[in-house]
């Protein structure tokens, strides 16, 4: 016992939670007394002996669980234990349980936990759908119902999509630009540890006085400035995550920038890690200003400063300036790792190169410049200077050019194929480039501003973002995991478990998201508990698709689970690519490389005889550099 | 392939077009808005169908055949077709852009004739000022003449709501600590709803208000029967605000507290 509680690990952990919360409370404590202030009294959003004890206690925690152990050594002069923290690699699933600094652990790590909050945030989302079901009031209060969306978009945005991209990424980017790791392995264990701390922040406002925080994920001031505690925990969950966000992408620029494999210039780099280094800039530019936004509500609650607040010369529509400088990058976060992921799965899978290669990698980083030039266009009737108004929706516009590149350059890359489709992975790429065609236009009607004024903050936007976030990001996070699952686990998955699911998943998806274009153009607004009679048909119709949907989510899991035990051997490389990653074993060895192949070629190089993307240490046979052959298109 | 496009194109549009998407039109913004709408429907069922044909094609076309390992053409790009399809959708976009900013001036020029009404959000309830008529105001319940162009003047005083009627095709946000303005010439009478469309808390699902379009005469008649005038601390602008507060502090003798607001 003496021992487990020295080594770092959950016994030191826990330890350090209690005390980490124990100095927060102490410090209020301490503080309060030294002003002259009441020790216990508690203001009415305030609550500084639950809040400070929450900043404190995830950190006493990370001290506690390893986390800095390797760096505070180095910071006192010790001599560091390189290992002290963990073995590389695991062994056994106990393995997944520790601060482990090997990128394929902690990319498994992620997206387990991130396909967790996944299921939390779907059982939201269905509480909500049942309440809609039916017009009035059934299943829960007005405002439990406020918490429910609100807690569903950011557990959704913060603990899912943006971070599975992250865990993805994490497990096969090294791999494939043939690096033995991330640049920073201690680092990237670090961020991910912040995420389950983000979440459970997140989840038990549930428990704080006045419930969870419901401003919606956008937490407007100054609703939020005014809420209930609850609304603290998000200010400061999102800290969490932002940070972890941040680090991660800080740390995948500088792997992709300096841990190339040699012979790897950025024309030959896959289209994933292009994906990748489009949106770390865009992470590392835009997730401080999130961060700032939440920092400036929570010191207007709980120090009572004005940022925000109109009564003492605050400005209330800034925070929307601030919130969508980083929110509109964000959606765009929430994309580009999937566009990346589609191209490598589509050119696989039609067995052709990516058509348009340089210009798709080109409309990443033309979407990662204009990303920053249309925040306002959420804020069409939000009552800014209005002259703001017509240039955002000229930028807006012009962002569904790069847009509409991919999704030509897709179909481009189809043409001449031998298309495969017994792969799920290659289905969910095929039903995206559909599905988000549909997002796509619906982003071109509300960047129309008086198309915009009359549908904003209705349904039609919740569709809107729907079809992007749902049929668009959700669809590639599937596709990619059925991809690399063979990759990562060692084994296959069940193509035929994996087919229901795609089906289920494509009716479900268009089943409740197309008729929220309908009523919300029509006159439902969004965010509401009840709604007039009149859309009770079509409310019933979305609220069946959407149980369907969640329904065949559970095929999904049952897929994965019983197939990562049970399934058949996958072998190196089931899907016949070219990437690095498929050229070592399923799953790969600990440093992934004896020795660190040589790229030689493009990575799409399908077609083209005795044409190689990358040699493999220790293979002898010496290929010549092959000339990319472009084939003139018989027409 | 291209005649399937076009095909496809046609039946969507003509289909997508039958409906009334936006449900009825009362007011001179309607048309206009509905008609961009209408075009870029028919313009997007154009996209979507080469999106879908396309596929589809492949899909038939390229399909390799069971067993078969081989590869396609290795064909890299096509530099002309890469152009062409970033060209086209610049000048559809900009297009659109260009015939929304036309709508939108269209929609909200001015009158100079154009009556005034104060709109008063607060959780949860709406209230209208008529200054143009003795500031008499009510509560719930708003009433405005046909087919003259009214300025609302929208304040809130808590957090932020949104005025929005359907049939208007208008909406703008009411924002405490900013005066902001919406242009609407109903054209229909009628009795409408008035929905606030910013989460404003609680009660944001039930802050609704009855629209009463009317007859000049009606609406002179009701506006006599009107006998209160909007109370003087109901709202404050921002200057009056900070007016109050001057005098205010210049009675108490300086700044109280730390400024949080007691509630
Ligand atoms: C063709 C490109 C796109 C355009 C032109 C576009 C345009 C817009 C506009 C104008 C709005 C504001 C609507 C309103 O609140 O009145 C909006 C909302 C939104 N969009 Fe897009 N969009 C595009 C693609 C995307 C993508 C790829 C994503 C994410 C994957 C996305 C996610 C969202 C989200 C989450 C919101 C709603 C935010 C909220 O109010 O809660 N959009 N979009
Ligand atoms: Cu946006
Ligand atoms: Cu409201």
């Amino acid at each position: 016992m003496a021992v487990a509680i020295r080594q770092p690990g959950w016994y030191r952990g826990a330890i350090g939670t209690i005390i980490g919360a124990a100095f927060g409370f102490g410090l209020v404590v301490a503080l309060r007394a030294i002003s002259g202030l009441d020790v216990f009294q508690t203001e009415q959003t305030g609550y500084p002996h639950v809040i400070v004890p929450l900043i404190t206690a995830p950190f006493g925690f990370l001290i506690g669980f390893g986390a800095f152990d390797y760096w505070f050594r180095w910071a006192a002069g010790k001599p560091t234990v390189p290992e002290d923290h963990s073995g590389h690699g695991a062994t056994k699933w106990q393995d997944y349980f520790k601060f482990n600094t090997d990128h394929k652990v902690i990319g498994t790590q992620y997206v387990v936990t991130t396909l967790f909050f996944f299921l939390i945030g779907g059982l939201l989302a269905l509480l909500m759908r049942a309440e809609l079901a039916q017009p009035g009031s059934q299943i829960v209060a007005a405002n439990t119902f406020n918490g429910l969306f609100s807690t569903h978009a950011v557990v959704m945005i913060f603990l899912f999509i943006i971070p599975v991209f992250a865990g993805l990424a994490n497990y096969v980017l090294p791999l494939m630009i043939g690096a033995p790791d991330m640049a920073f392995p201690r680092l990237n264990a670090l961020s991910f540890w912040l995420l389950p701390i983000a979440g459970i922040i997140f989840l038990s406002s549930f428990l704080a006085p006045g419930g969870s925080f419901d401003a919606g994920w956008t937490g407007y001031a100054p609703l939020s400035t005014g809420a209930p505690l609850g609304q603290s925990f998000f200010n400061i969950g999102v800290q969490f995550a932002g940070a972890s966000s941040i680090a991660t992408a800080l740390n995948f620029l500088v792997t992709i920038i300096t841990m190339r494999a040699p012979g790897m210039n950025l024309w030959r780099m896959p289209l994933l890690v292009w994906a990748n280094l489009s949106t770390s800039l865009l992470v590392v530019g835009a997730t401080p200003f999130i961060a700032g936004a939440q920092f400036m509500v929570f010191f207007d609650r709980i120090l009572g400063m004005n940022f925000f607040n109109f009564l003492q010369g605050g400005d209330v529509i800034s925070y929307q300036h601030i919130f969508w400088f980083y929110s509109h990058p964000a959606v765009y976060i929430m994309m580009l790792p999937g566009f990346g992921i589609i191209s490598e799965i589509i050119s696989t899978h039609a067995r052709k190169p990516v058509f348009g290669y340089r210009l798709m990698a080109l409309a990443l980083i033309g979407i990662v410049v204009l990303s920053y030039s249309v925040w306002a266009h959420h804020m069409f009737v939000a009552g800014m200077f209005s002259w703001l108004r017509v240039p955002i929706m000229i930028t807006t516009m012009l962002i569904a050019v790069p847009t509409g590149i991919k999704v030509f350059s897709w179909l481009g890359t189809l043409f001449y194929g031998k298309i495969h489709t017994y792969s799920t992975a290659m289905l969910f790429s095929l039903a995206f480039i559909v599905t988000f065609t549909i997002g796509g236009i619906s982003g071109v009607m509300l960047g129309m501003i008086p198309i915009d004024i009359h549908v904003s903050d209705t349904y039609f936007v919740v569709a809107h973002i729907h079809f992007v976030l749902f049929g668009g990001s959700v669809f590639t996070i599937f596709a990619g995991i059925y991809h690399w699952f063979p990759k990562m686990t060692g084994r296959m998955y069940d193509e035929r478990l994996g087919r229901v699911h795609f089906w289920g998943t494509v009716i479900g998806t268009w089943g409740t998201f197309i008729p929220m274009h309908w009523v919300g153009m029509d006159g439902m607004p969004r965010r509401v508990a009840d709604y007039a009679s009149q859309y009770g048909d079509w409310n019933l119709v979305i609220s069946i698709f959407a149980f369907i949907l969640g329904a065949v989510q559970l095929v999904f899991l049952y897929n994965m689970i019983v197939s990562w035990r049970f399934g058949p051997k996958a072998g190196n490389n089931p899907w016949r690519a070219n990437s690095i990653e498929w050229q070592v074993t399923s799953p790969p060895p600990v440093f992934n490389f004896d020795e660190i192949p040589r790229v030689v070629g493009g990575p799409y190089e399908y077609g083209t005889p005795g044409a190689r993307h990358a040699i493999m240490g220790g293979e002898e046979l010496e290929v010549p550099e092959p000339k990319p052959t472009t084939v003139t298109a018989p027409s | 392939m291209v005649l399937a496009v076009i095909v496809l194109g046609v039946i969507q549009s003509v289909i997508l077009l039958q409906f009334d998407w936006f449900g009825g039109e009362a007011s001179t913004a309607a048309k206009p808005i509905d008609t961009l709408m209408d075009v870029t429907i028919v313009l997007s069922s154009f996209i979507f169908a080469i999106v879908c044909v396309a596929l589809g094609y492949a899909l038939i076309k390229w399909r390799a055949k069971p067993g078969d390992e081989g590869d396609g053409l290795p064909i890299h790009g096509n530099t002309r077709l890469e152009i062409i399809w970033t060209i086209i959708p610049v000048i559809i976009v900009l297009g659109l852009a260009g015939y929304s900013w036309a709508v939108l001036n269209d929609v909200e020029k001015t009158d100079a004739d154009a009556m005034h009404v104060n709109v008063y959000a607060q959780q949860f309830a709406w209230t209208f000022g008529y200054p143009e008529e003795g500031n008499k105001w009510s509560e719930g319940e708003l009433h405005v003449p046909v087919d003259r162009q009214v300025i609302f003047d929208l304040q809130a005083q808590d957090v932020i709501h949104s005025f929005w009627v359907p049939e208007w095709r208008i909406k703008k946000d009411a924002v405490p600590g900013l005066s902001t303005d919406v242009v609407v010439t109903p054209d229909k009478i009628g009795r409408y709803q008035l929905i606030c469309t910013e989460l404003c808390g609680i009660g944001h699902t039930t802050m609704r208000a009855t629209v009463v379009v009317e007859s000049e005469a009606d609406y002179q008649a009701w506006i006599k029967k009107q006998s209160q005038e909007v109370p003087e601390d109901l709202l404050l602008t921002k200057d009056q605000f900070y007016e109050t507060q001057k005098q205010n502090e210049e009675k108490s003798g300086g700044i109280e507290g730390s400024g949080v607001i007691e509630e």
